[in-house]
């Protein structure tokens, strides 16, 4: 009987992928955002928004993963930035491999400004893949309820940022903004908070300042380095 | 059920590292899962009954460890462990910058076998 000590990471290989592709995403000086959150919280419609107010200042590219369907990636496509489809065919998740395929598939992708990766609509899995990128965002729908964050610890506390979405229906629901912001204090005291609305584009403005911010801070990071 | 994935991975492992040391029937899979991980135990040991199906793991006994969340405050260093929920602000000095010392493991320990 032999015992063999391996203590090796059961994600590890992921990991290794993930360092790839941040390397390379660094030396092109592109933003990456890791959109997650449950499905029909809004990504796809927040990323309609947020590229009507962009595109032309920026240039944009999105990966969109999907279970089995090419729908969310026409809706960006007719928005007139590069997208390409990943369906994971039941996988609950992207993976880092994924995304360095996706990406080096995307045309043009060394001009990027900002990539979006529109993680597949699940506040679990996801949360343990790292792609690569540089912030996970989640993105949470008052209609959805404000212990999301209590009953899905890790997802919002790996997020640099949590946009609250649908923020016009507040009134109709019994979400609690006040339990919501002291749990999501708690669990990630230094999470950036968006309170918008996809449908109406309240509050979008603030959402779409920030990612000029960290797209020009990226790009100056990227400059100091030799 | 990302469980299916991870298990694929260990079993892809484990097969990879017996060929390297000779080992054709293994005995005990150790793993060590924290609490603050997004796996389940009881999914983790589901997908490797549906997925270690050959002659190697025939008798092997999968054995999970699970890791408490334990945390460390970088403002005034203190250590603590878990609380009603989850809660990364230091319960002395109301701290931010709060470290986790374990909880988020999902490591293969060890495995033994002939």
């Amino acid at each position: 009987m032999k015992q063999i000590n391996l203590e090796s990471k059961i994600l590890g290989s992921n990991e290794l992928l993930a360092r790839k592709n941040r390397h390379l995403f660094e030396q092109l000086g592109i933003l990456v955002l890791n959109l997650m959150s449950s499905p029909g919280a809004g990504k796809t419609t927040l990323l309609e928004r947020t590229i009507e107010k962009l595109n032309g200042r920026l240039k944009l590219g999105v990966i969109e993963g999907d279970l089995y369907t090419d729908q969310d990636a026409r809706r960006i496509e007719q928005k007139g930035v590069q997208v390409i489809q990943i369906n994971t065919e039941g996988t609950c998740h992207l993976d880092a491999a994924m995304i360095g395929q996706a990406f080096a598939d995307l045309q043009e992708y060394g001009q990027l400004d900002l990539l979006f990766i529109e993680n597949v609509g699940n506040l679990v899995c996801p949360a343990e893949f790292d792609l690569g990128e540089d912030y996970k965002v989640v993105v949470l729908s008052t209609a959805e309820g404000n212990d999301k964050p209590l009953k899905y610890p890790l997802i919002f506390y790996q997020s640099r940022a949590v946009v609250l979405n649908k923020i016009d229906l507040l009134p109709y629901t019994d979400f609690s903004l006040e339990r919501f912001l002291q749990d999501l204090e708690n669990i990630n005291p230094t999470a950036q908070t968006f309170m918008l609305s996809g449908r109406t584009g309240q509050g979008l403005a603030e959402w779409t300042g920030w990612l000029l911010e960290e797209v020009n801070r990226k790009k100056q990071g990227t400059a100091r380095e030799p | 059920m990302h469980e299916v994935t991870l298990m694929s991975g260990i079993l892809d492992t484990l097969r990879e590292n017996a060929r390297q040391n000779g080992i054709t029937r293994i005995s005990r899979i150790k793993l060590i899962v924290g609490k603050f991980s997004m796996a389940l135990p009881s999914s983790l040991r589901f997908a490797f009954a549906a997925l270690a199906q050959e002659g190697l793991f025939q008798e092997a006994w999968l054995d999970i460890e699970e890791r408490e969340l334990h945390c460390l405050c970088q403002d005034c260093q203190r250590e603590f462990g878990p609380q009603s929920s989850y809660c990364f602000v230091c319960p002395d000095c109301n701290g931010q910058h709060i470290k986790i010392l374990a909880g988020r493991e999902m490591l293969i320990d060890f495995y033994e076998g002939d």
